[in-house]
């Protein structure tokens, strides 16, 4: 948009840094603001040492879902504070947060600036800033004061098999007035370990982000590898990539419907989910030896082939797998109990969720038409399109039901791809990554938009590298569908979310 | 009611036979123990060793793998121009001593042995575990849990997740042991009652994983945490973790070990 002073780029691009726009404080903030009231999603904002190498700056990317364009712009912050755009614009409050952690950067004005991973800061001359800082879980909580209001603590350890995080809820008998989520628990360093890479364990550490979308998060990185060595991947690759990222997605959102059918007792569902589940989890094994697509995706295409022995065991699977998740699903839909739970639980109004910027299954639930795979399409999606799924309440219902929506459309894409496969190459030589460039991929992981950017010095390696799970949008979507739901009702509304604590503990 | 019925007629019985019968048939890119060809290895060269992402392959006069670091990635076998290195599908890769991971040329792991006869009695026949997720990426969380599903079944051999530590006999770690999970989880610990067993499942609880050396974590379960039983992988498959357990427990059959 010419009206913009982001400069725009495209889903899986490297412009050179030179090029991305270097504005004063203000305007780079009132872009952001504008750009969000007009529409846009704040994909990404992070702080970054500036690359003249004084002091700091900010580096934000916003997604223009309507035309599938995104917009980056440098903004650099003399000093050691900015003024807070969170009163403005919701979808910054974790961002800021995030911003004044890592790097000491005060935004001020942001409405309570708590740690995110109680980690220790790493961008800048943090010297300043190594004040003693709150370790995990004694942190001040938003609290609820007056007769018979009770504080209901949950975590890090939780009841089942599952990641650590701490849930603070502000309840009225059993009704919930606030839900407090803190995160942090699992933090590895990722995002600070990528500084002067990419390293030898960098691929590997970028699989294991978060392990149940695996191949989301690596593809991002390949692609952006692939942008800044302006390396192409050949056809036969991106349709594996589109495969491995569509079984991902089957494996989840099965998982997921069988498990918010156990949360309401349903137990045939359940069960078959259960296995179901895995079912597309040994179909990735098919692929590259691992259910979690480990070691499939590398920068320049794929590692493994899908040759025809694969491709035909994979029709197989897929046929039969099908078969049996079309009915152990549909038993939800025409079971009156299981409705009765599932409609009008743990609702998200669209305002809130455009406000909060929420993204993936949790935003087309509420109507809103997010989908990178359609509005940002990069590899096979430029070539094939997956229509892109909704529904309008914004309850558990209609995130179950979005969920099988796209259940079916993994299906068909697969189906598809698997008839016609192209021939040829399943990789391209790797090549060293231009210097002084900035590039930026999205990709549409089973739970929604996972972002990484990338800016590289004069020497061609990482300054930079910033990691969205879809996740770090979400979370305070899941706060907002607790309000005034019965406490008893968080596992089924925490279910339908499900979203990943190590991805956005990094 | 009755499409439940129909529904559950035709989906069937689902629970694997193993250990009765041999284990499923893996996938052909499976990467179980890795073996290596040291009669291939060239002197001086160290290929495996320089691309290993984890520092796994150490090479004094051949090169040996630790399963314990080990990601089973395909870095070292892709690297070796000699092709010395290859994975099996042998998916056998629990150990009772962290010294027992080491995989070197022509030489057999060993396995994990059961309990001593005191604590088979008291878990051998029910065992529950206290899961504790300490810093890793939700993959091997994942394929514990998948054993808890009708396809496997783990409540058959009297084995349980639970809830608290107090109602546990022990700890299932998983992760690498965040310095944001270190006291959570020695409290977890300390909570279990005496006796009580540790298990360490995936790279990270055992070494680090993919995070090695990171400052924000510790290289997997502390030294006051003494484990009984390693299931190496990055993610385990389902099935080295069940035999892992069934090891530990005594309850394979004596053929097909």
């Amino acid at each position: 948009m010419a009206d913009t002073s982001f400069t725009r780029m495209w889903n899986g691009e490297a412009i050179p840094l030179e090029r991305a726009a270097r504005m004063h404080l203000d305007k780079f903030l009132s872009s952001i603001v504008e750009g969000v009231a007009r529409g846009w999603r704040l994909s990404s904002l992070f702080a970054q040492e500036a690359c003249d190498g004084e002091g700091l700056e900010l580096v934000a990317l916003l997604a223009e879902d309507a035309r599938a364009a995104l917009h980056v712009g440098i903004g650099h912050v003399s000093g050691s504070a900015f003024p807070s755009i969170t009163p403005l614009c919701p979808q910054a409050h974790l961002f800021e947060r995030e911003i004044h952690e890592q790097s000491g950067l005060i935004p001020e004005g942001h409405p309570w600036l708590k740690p995110v991973r109680f980690a220790a800061p790493w961008i800048g001359n943090t010297g300043a800033s190594a004040s003693p800082r709150p370790s995990i879980g004694h942190a001040e909580f938003y609290s609820v004061e007056g007769d018979e209001i009770h504080e209901v603590a949950v975590g890090p350890v939780h009841a089942g098999v599952i990641e650590p995080g701490h849930f603070r809820f502000q309840c009225h008998g059993e009704k919930v007035f606030h839900l407090e989520i803190m995160l942090g628990y699992q933090h590895r360093g990722i995002e600070e370990a990528m500084r002067g890479g990419p390293h030898r364990a960098t691929l590997r550490q970028m699989e294991a982000i978060a392990g149940d979308t695996s191949i989301a998060h690596t593809w991002a990185y390949c692609q952006n590898i692939e942008a800044m060595a302006s390396i192409h991947v050949p056809p036969r690759a991106l349709v594996v990539r589109g495969m491995a990222l569509e079984l991902e997605r089957l494996a989840n959102h099965t998982g997921d419907l069988g498990a918010l059918a156990g949360d309401v007792g349903f137990l045939p569902t359940m069960s078959f989910c259960g296995r179901l589940r895995g079912d597309f989890l040994n179909m990735s094994a098919v692929l590259c030896g691992s259910r979690f697509g480990r070691n499939l995706l590398t920068p320049g295409g794929a590692r493994f082939d899908c040759d025809a022995r694969a491709t035909a065991d994979l029709q197989n699977r897929l046929e039969e797998a099908e078969r049996d998740v079309r009915q152990a699903i549909s038993l939800l839909w025409t079971t009156p109990s299981v409705q009765g739970r599932f409609e009008n639980t743990g609702t998200v109004s669209r305002k809130d969720c455009v406000d909060l910027g929420m993204v993936g299954v949790a935003a087309r639930s509420c109507g809103v038409e997010v989908d990178v795979r359609s509005t940002h399409p990069t590899g096979i999606y430029q070539f094939t399109t997956i229509p892109l799924a909704t529904a309008h309440y914004g309850d558990v219902n209609s995130r179950a039901f979005v969920r099988w929506l796209e259940i079916e459309r993994s299906l068909v894409f697969l189906r598809e791809r698997l008839r016609t496969l192209p021939q040829g190459e399943i990789g391209a030589a790797p090549a060293p990554l231009a210097p002084n460039t900035l590039a930026a991929s999205l990709v549409e992981g089973w739970r929604g938009e996972v972002c990484h950017v990338a800016i590289t010095d004069a020497s061609g390696r990482f300054a930079r590298y910033k990691i969205t799970d879809p996740s770090f949008h979400n979370w305070p979507g899941l706060a907002m569908a607790l309000r005034g739901q019965e406490i008893s009702d968080f596992p089924l509304c925490n279910k339908s979310f499900n979203l990943s604590y190590c991805g956005v503990d990094l | 009611m009755i499409r439940a019925l129909y529904a559950r007629l035709r989906q069937g019985h689902r629970t694997i036979r193993y250990p009765e019968v041999l284990a499923p048939a893996l996938p052909e890119h499976f990467r179980g123990r890795p073996l290596i060809d040291a009669s291939r290895c060239v002197d001086g060269c160290r290929a495996c060793a320089d691309t290993c992402p984890i520092e796994a392959v150490h090479i004094d006069t051949v090169p040996r793998i630790d399963l314990g670091r080990c990601l089973f990635c395909t870095d070292c076998a892709d690297a070796c121009p000699q092709h010395a290195i290859s994975h099996s599908s042998d998916y056998r890769l629990a150990t009772r001593a962290r010294g027992d991971l080491l995989v070197a040329p022509g030489e057999e792991l060993k396995l994990a042995r059961a309990l001593d006869e005191r604590l088979r009695s008291l878990f051998g026949r029910s065992l529950k575990l206290r899961q504790v997720s300490a810093g890793g990426c939700n993959a091997c969380e994942a394929d514990v849990n998948v054993l808890s599903t009708i396809g496997w079944d783990l409540g058959r051999f009297g084995i349980q997740m639970v809830a608290s530590p107090r109602h546990a006999d022990g700890i299932l770690i998983t992760g690498c042991v965040t310095e944001n999970m270190r006291t959570a989880l020695l409290d977890t610990y300390q909570a279990v009652a005496a006796p009580k067993i540790v298990i360490a499942v995936g790279a990270c609880a055992i070494a680090g994983g993919p995070f090695v050396n990171h400052p924000q974590q510790h290289n997997g379960v502390p030294e006051s945490i003494p484990v009984d039983l390693y299931i190496p992988g990055c993610p385990p498959h389902p099935l080295t973790i069940l035999d892992g357990l069934l090891r530990l427990l005594d309850r394979l059959p004596r053929e097909g070990r």
